[in-house]
């Protein structure tokens, strides 16, 4: 059966619709949602958050669009020809601070899935059960760089030795 | 194979790391991925439905200052979480090339015209059932470099939001009967035939409009998984 109309009998799970890649155009249809402020710059606590995707070749990736989910603010923001991305966040309240990242890319059958956590946390970072998931010598990739103009980076490596730690589900 | 961590019995379905689709071979990871149960992912999710949209924003053949060129269609259905409850209230957002193949992005060089009064860009806002509807231009066929004499089954792109992150999903939606879909590594990088029928759109008599335009259904199912159980070959016994 084709993906005409779905219906679940009672305690049935339906079939997901698997994910495809967002392909080289997906500019002209997510850039009109551009929202890289999930805080307005200059209100308390706002900093900026900076970084490059790059693939296995170092080179930086210009199609790809990133999603920023720390609830209840969300931000989307698509990378410039150099793959270098901006949002501007506030850290979120919670035991261990930190927000979920999502990376959309030609090349990518479907998105990864990423946590930035924050520099300053040290103590809470190293109770986190889900860094605790984490081969110690690969964490450092979860946790943000402090700028030295205040601002946090956090770089994407797609593929390759010092890659980004991804996540399933 | 992309691998998680620690789990031999989950995949990804598409996987990461397709071959004969070139452009994962830099972009997918090589390190297993790390399983969140559960218990530790984080919920919450943006909502949609105070953002301006206008029945327009869902009428992809109004986009200029005359009428899009092409075979007009309907565009329906649902969006819905895996046990059939609409997704109400979230986005849809939907892109495509026009009806001569070609999208309007400056990295398409395709020799194909563009069409002044197609963006090929849409979205919406799903109904309290989870509904939504679009009316567009059947799109085109075009090229690509991936391999020899390479051409893409026409297709739509479809980006919808569950209700958190992890029902996030960006698909393309293929219409029935497309001769290109057996060679075409996007849609084969889904393994399983039965899953990947799931983006094949149904041709439908109930939203295709007397002397105006065809209507196709095409339903889309948000799980909250990346990853799904390997299936065991049933024939195999040991």
């Amino acid at each position: 059966m084709k993906a005409g109309s779905e219906a679940a009998g009672p305690g049935e799970r339906l079939i997901a619709t698997p994910s495809q890649t967002v392909g080289p155009y997906l500019r002209i249809g997510m850039e009109w949602m551009h929202a890289q402020d999930l805080v307005a710059p200059g209100s308390a606590g706002a900093v900026p958050l900076v970084g490059t995707v790059t693939d296995g070749d170092g080179e930086g990736i210009p199609d790809a669009v990133l999603e920023l989910w720390s609830p209840p603010a969300w931000g989307r923001s698509l990378t410039g020809d150099d793959g270098s991305y901006a949002f501007t966040v506030v850290k979120p309240a919670g035991v261990v601070p930190h927000m979920d990242l999502l990376v959309f890319a030609r090349g990518l059958l479907r998105q990864l899935s990423t946590r930035i956590y924050f520099p300053d946390e040290t103590d809470a970072n190293s109770a986190d059960p889900v860094l605790a998931l984490v081969p110690q010598r690969r964490r450092e990739t979860l946790i943000a760089k402090s700028d030295p103009s205040g601002g946090l980076r956090f770089d994407i490596r797609l593929h390759g030795p010092d890659e980004t730690v991804f996540f399933a589900y | 194979m992309t691998a998680v961590a620690g789990h031999p019995e989950l995949r990804f379905d598409p996987d990461y790391d397709s071959p004969d689709y070139r452009s994962s071979a830099t972009r997918s990871p090589t390190q297993p991925l790390v399983l969140l149960p559960e218990s530790l992912l984080d919920g919450g999710g943006p909502v949609f439905g105070e953002t301006p949209l206008t029945s327009s924003d869902a009428d992809l053949t109004l986009g200029g200052h005359g009428e899009a060129q092409g075979q007009r269609i309907n565009v329906s259905g649902r969006v819905l979480d895996s046990h059939g409850r609409p997704v109400a209230g979230q986005l849809v957002e939907l892109w495509q090339a026009n009806a001569a193949g070609r999208y309007r992005h400056e990295v398409d060089t395709h020799a194909a015209p563009l069409d002044p009064n197609f963006t090929g860009t849409g979205r919406c806002l799903t109904g309290p059932d989870g509904a939504y509807r679009f009316v567009t231009i059947a799109p085109g066929s075009y090229p690509w470099g991936n391999h020899a004499n390479a051409w893409r089954p026409a297709h739509l792109h479809f980006s919808v939001f569950g209700r958190r992150f992890t029902e996030r999903l960006v698909t393309q939606m293929y219409f029935p009967g497309d001769p290109l879909l057996s060679f075409d590594p996007i849609y084969n990088s889904v393994r399983s035939r039965r899953v990947r029928e799931r983006m094949v759109s149904s041709f439908d008599w109930d939203t295709t409009e007397e002397g105006w335009a065809l209507g196709y259904k095409f339903d889309i199912v948000v799980s909250g998984h990346l990853t799904t159980p390997f299936e065991q070959p049933s024939a195999v016994r040991r």
